[in-house]
């Protein structure tokens, strides 16, 4: 399966604290423009791997490339190409909309005139317009994710990773969250999520399922659900769980 | 009850487990007293001087090696003219300057008076009095040693007898001190520090919606640092009498009630904090600003209270730490009872309800 | 060096936005600092003093008038028994107790000599030292006059004298205040800059926005740099405002140049800055880096020479205090203040400073991980 176009691949990766085995060896690849989910209960693992695949975390050993970088000698240099955003979609909450814009393009160093024909852009977009001089900390909960997100992508990056990204909102705001999720990797974004919503599962185009720190299943969504008899994700998590006991 | 047991069991485990801060908790009063005990000596010695010495005679010799050998001083540079002072003390190093006139030892001898100047260096004005004061003394010792040998008539002597502290020894004032500090640190600071933290992580929120009551859930939050405070205090007490001799007099019970009334205090102090501030930072500015500095320099921990302007002796009297500090030194030092120091009790005891009920008007305030 | 530039911009809107915080930041160290300089001092102004004359007579009334005169002892009361002396003692009523035992003066006739006692309350060993020393010489004094009187001499000249002349330079009339305002002033700079840089930087990691910047290129030093920079500048501003308080309300002179300060003073904030940040990188929470910065600051405060000259102190912490920031600092600024000392007489101080600055600079790099 591997061919010029995986931008993620990931071989025996393993991450130990001590002596517990939070990812155990971990190996999958990610292909351009897909979106790749990536599935567990909490203390799956999931979180700790999507930090070592954008750079947070050392693995302890294992094979890693991101963006045809290697994931252990060329971390600073992955960040130039990968965008990052978390379930706490650290905007900073005392500055603007604008603000915020500013300093995420400034540090990628996007030049000020690109960075402002973006802005209006993204802000058209997202129909915050009338909301550029407000601060982060007085938008809706689904209008700081919206915003998150155009942030970790506001330099094109070749992937962009999401942990957790819709935590805490209702099912029709998700909904429109993942709206830009596939314009983005319309454009050719790849896009790696962990969740734990199975709602969100169905979404992706490949999942992963993890437990206890391993990858228990890899496949498309339809085909897990063929495989495991199920008429949703949700089934699919259910029966796996139960053979793994 | 349960409930509040049960909370104050997870408030307890939280604290404890914190190694790096009860490393420092435990650490702060140890290293302060050492530091007090044997590095914040009041006494001079060793001070550098230099000397410029424009007679080199025997008199002028005899008053340096004099001089050299009292340990106060340490001789630093020789100086060959005037226009050498003041660059030498630009430098910084060196306190004082000793000048002998041309032809000393013989205008001694022939008229009867002969000229030395001590120059100090003033911008450390204490210092510099101390310095030139001793000097002084050193000179006119010598003198009265090698050249007169008299009885001085009608001479009243005095006799001094140093009450409480034979040995002036600046442990009796430290270790009060440094239970005033910590204590503050340990109770005020900590505590509010530890209240804000919880509304500004929004947890506080959480327990506030749960079936725990408020002031519950203020005894859970405060009740670890009431016992960390007591067990810094017998650490200072048993440091103070164990390193430094300094004794506890009076009552030990009466001692550690006095101990208890101020951590009550302090603690109801750290919760008014916590109701004024929404951010740690202010937490811990508000707390280092006005708790911090004033109790060092305010309370009479290290300058006497006496010794201040009228309006900061006023002032001062709304310093927690003066009332505490004049009972504890009644107490352990002069060993009087509790008729000696109800007023300072009473005093700490009205701050405490006053702090706490302003705190529970705020609190209110702010849940409607 | 672009990227250093938005951070700081918004380093500094986050400041600016948080006006709740500038009183906090600019009116309180000011406040301080003219209360603190005022506590401050060592000079004694009064010392109460219950008298037991036990003799009542034309020698003693003559020495508790000369007590009375003295502006330095008011006397709390004059009785003829010592039974209510040591309570005196025991209640704080009085500091001093002086006794002058009967047949003082028959003593002082007959036998040329005669002593008297004094009971000082020396819990504050300093302060009882001043005192007795003060009560000394009103005693000496009270002495001279006796012989005066007594046996016609005006004074008593030794045959042989030398004359100390004792100069005080730089501040001539021993203003305690012109030694405690730049101390002072060191302290709160320290403080407000070190609490507020290394609060700062482990608040981004508490609320999650440090994660954010760890997946993007930011350089660790443009990060480190952004989080100090700040600070160095409302240090400044803060010293600034002090210095002025200083001038206006204590008459300080200052005698150097503003360029040397200002330039040492960054050259130190450096250092405690940087030491501060490195306590916050390794820090997880903002208690934390309250506790740990509070322990150095205490110590460095302690030890800078403020409250004890440094060469009382023994060689061991003299060693240890070249590892103090305000040690070099105190003075340094007292130097410049005071004596006008230019760069080239405090070089080995600056260039220590800098390289403790660049030391703790590059150790909070160094140990800012972008990886957990």
């Amino acid at each position: 399966m591997e061919n010029e176009n995986t931008v993620i691949r990931v071989r025996d990766l393993v991450k130990k604290f001590g002596q517990f085995v939070a990812d155990d060896h971990l190996s999958f690849d990610v292909y351009k423009g897909e979106i790749f989910g990536f599935l567990g209960a909490n203390g799956a693992g999931k979180t700790t791997a999507i930090r070592m695949l954008c750079g947070l975390l050392e693995p302890t050993s294992g094979e890693l490339t991101v963006a045809g970088l290697d994931g252990f000698k060329q971390r600073e240099a992955i960040k130039r190409r990968i965008g990052y955003m978390s379930q706490k979609f650290s905007l900073y909450e005392d500055l603007t909309v604008n603000e915020n814009i500013r300093l995420f393009a400034g540090i990628y160093g996007i030049p000020t005139h690109i960075r402002k024909e973006k802005t209006e852009e993204l802000l058209e977009k997202l129909e915050l317009g009338s909301a550029r001089k407000k601060l982060v900390r007085d938008l809706p909960l689904g209008w700081k994710q919206k915003l998150a997100f155009s942030l970790a992508i506001i330099h094109d990056p070749s992937i962009v990773f999401l942990d957790e990204p819709s935590g805490g909102v209702d099912p029709v705001t998700r909904r429109r969250f993942w709206d830009l999720i596939y314009e983005a990797a319309h454009e050719g974004i790849t896009v790696f999520v962990t969740t734990h919503y199975m709602d969100e599962a169905e979404y992706c185009h490949r999942v992963a399922i993890m437990s206890a720190g391993k990858i228990v299943a890899l496949d498309t969504p339809k085909a897990l659900k063929k495989e495991w008899d199920a008429t949703s994700m949700d089934g699919v998590f259910l029966k796996l769980a139960r053979s793994n006991e | 009850m349960k409930q509040l047991r049960g909370f104050i069991r997870k408030e307890f485990h939280h604290i404890f487990r914190d190694s790096r801060t009860m490393l420092i908790l435990f650490g702060i009063p140890i290293i302060q007293l050492l530091l007090f005990g044997y590095v914040i000596t009041t006494e001079i010695k060793d001070a550098r001087i230099a000397i410029l010495d424009k007679s080199h005679d025997e008199v002028t010799r005899e008053i340096t090696h004099k001089l050299l050998s009292s340990g106060y001083f340490r001789l630093d540079a020789m100086l060959d003219n005037e226009g050498q002072i003041d660059n030498i003390f630009r430098q910084g190093n060196i306190k004082e300057v000793v000048v002998f006139e041309q032809n000393f030892g013989k205008k001694l001898e022939r008229d009867g008076k002969a000229d030395v100047q001590v120059i100090t260096d003033a911008s450390d004005p204490n210092t510099a009095q101390l310095l030139s004061n001793y000097t002084n003394a050193i000179v006119q010792d010598y003198l009265q040693k090698k050249f007169v040998n008299y009885k001085i008539p009608l001479e009243i002597k005095p006799q001094v007898r140093m009450l409480f502290n034979e040995s002036l020894m600046g442990a009796f004032t430290y270790v009060p001190g440094t239970m005033a500090l910590i204590l503050i640190l340990i109770s005020a600071m900590m505590t509010s520090i530890t209240i804000v933290r919880e509304k500004e992580m929004g947890t506080m929120e959480i327990l506030l919606v749960s079936p725990l009551k408020s002031h519950h859930i203020i005894i859970g939050k405060v009740a670890p640092y009431l016992i960390l405070s007591i067990l810094n205090a017998l650490i200072i007490i048993g440091m103070g009498y164990l390193i430094f001799g300094v004794p506890v007099r009076g009552s030990f019970i009466l001692l550690m009630f006095v101990v208890i009334v101020y951590i009550l205090l302090a603690l109801s102090l750290g919760i008014l904090i916590s109701t004024i501030s929404d951010s740690q930072v202010k937490a811990m500015f508000v707390s280092v600003m006005i708790l911090m500095l004033p109790t060092i320099l305010l309370s009479g921990f290290i300058y006497p209270i006496d010794n201040m302007p009228v309006a900061l002796q006023v002032f001062s009297n709304i310093m927690p730490a003066r009332w505490f500090i004049e009972a504890v030194k009644a107490v352990m030092l002069k060993g009087v009872g509790t008729g000696y120091i109800w007023k300072q009790i009473l005093i700490m005891t009205g701050m405490t309800i006053l702090f706490l009920g302003i705190s529970v008007k705020k609190f209110k305030l702010r849940l409607e | 060096m672009k990227i250093l530039r938005y951070l700081l911009q918004k380093e500094f809107i986050q400041i600016l936005r948080n006006k709740s915080m500038w009183p906090i930041i600019f009116l309180m160290p000011i406040i301080q600092m003219v209360i603190l300089v005022n506590a401050a001092t060592l000079e004694l102004k009064k010392s109460d003093v219950y008298v037991v004359d036990q003799d009542m007579s034309d020698a003693s009334r003559q020495l508790v008038d000369k007590l009375k005169g003295n502006p330095f002892f008011q006397i709390t009361s004059i009785t003829d028994n010592d039974h209510l002396a040591d309570q005196q003692l025991l209640n704080g009523k009085a500091g001093v107790v002086l006794d002058i035992p009967e047949n003082f003066e028959k003593h002082l006739k007959r036998n040329n000599q005669a002593s008297l006692q004094l009971r000082v309350d020396a819990i504050n060993g300093l302060a009882a030292e001043l005192t007795w020393s003060y009560m000394n010489s009103v005693i000496v004094d009270y002495n001279n006059q006796i012989r005066a009187s007594w046996m016609g001499v005006s004074k008593f000249d030794p045959p042989q004298k030398i004359e100390v002349s004792q100069r005080y330079w730089y501040n001539p009339s021993l203003i305690y205040s012109f030694f405690m305002a730049p101390g002072v002033l060191v302290i709160l700079v320290t403080l407000v800059g070190m609490f507020l840089a290394a609060v700062n930087l482990v608040r981004e990691k508490e609320i999650g926005t440090m994660e954010q910047l760890n997946v993007t290129p930011i350089k660790k030093y443009q990060f480190i740099a952004a989080k100090m920079i700040p600070f160095l500048a409302i240090a400044l501003l803060d010293l600034s405002f002090g210095l002025l308080i200083a001038k206006m309300v204590f008459n300080m002179p200052f005698e150097g140049s503003l360029l040397v300060l200002y330039g040492f003073t960054t050259v130190f904030l450096l250092g405690v800055l940087g030491l501060g940040l490195l306590i916050s990188v390794v820090s997880e929470t903002q208690q934390q880096v309250f506790f740990v910065s509070y322990f150095f600051l205490l110590v460095f405060i302690l030890m800078s020479g403020l409250f004890t000259p440094v060469e009382s102190m023994p060689t061991w912490a003299q060693w240890l205090d070249h590892l103090n920031p305000m040690y070099y600092m105190m003075k340094v600024i007292r130097n410049v203040v005071l004596k006008g000392s230019g760069f080239f007489d405090l070089k080995y101080e600056f260039l220590s400073m800098l390289g403790y600055g660049v030391a703790m600079f590059s150790l909070a790099v160094m140990r800012y991980r972008k990886t957990a």
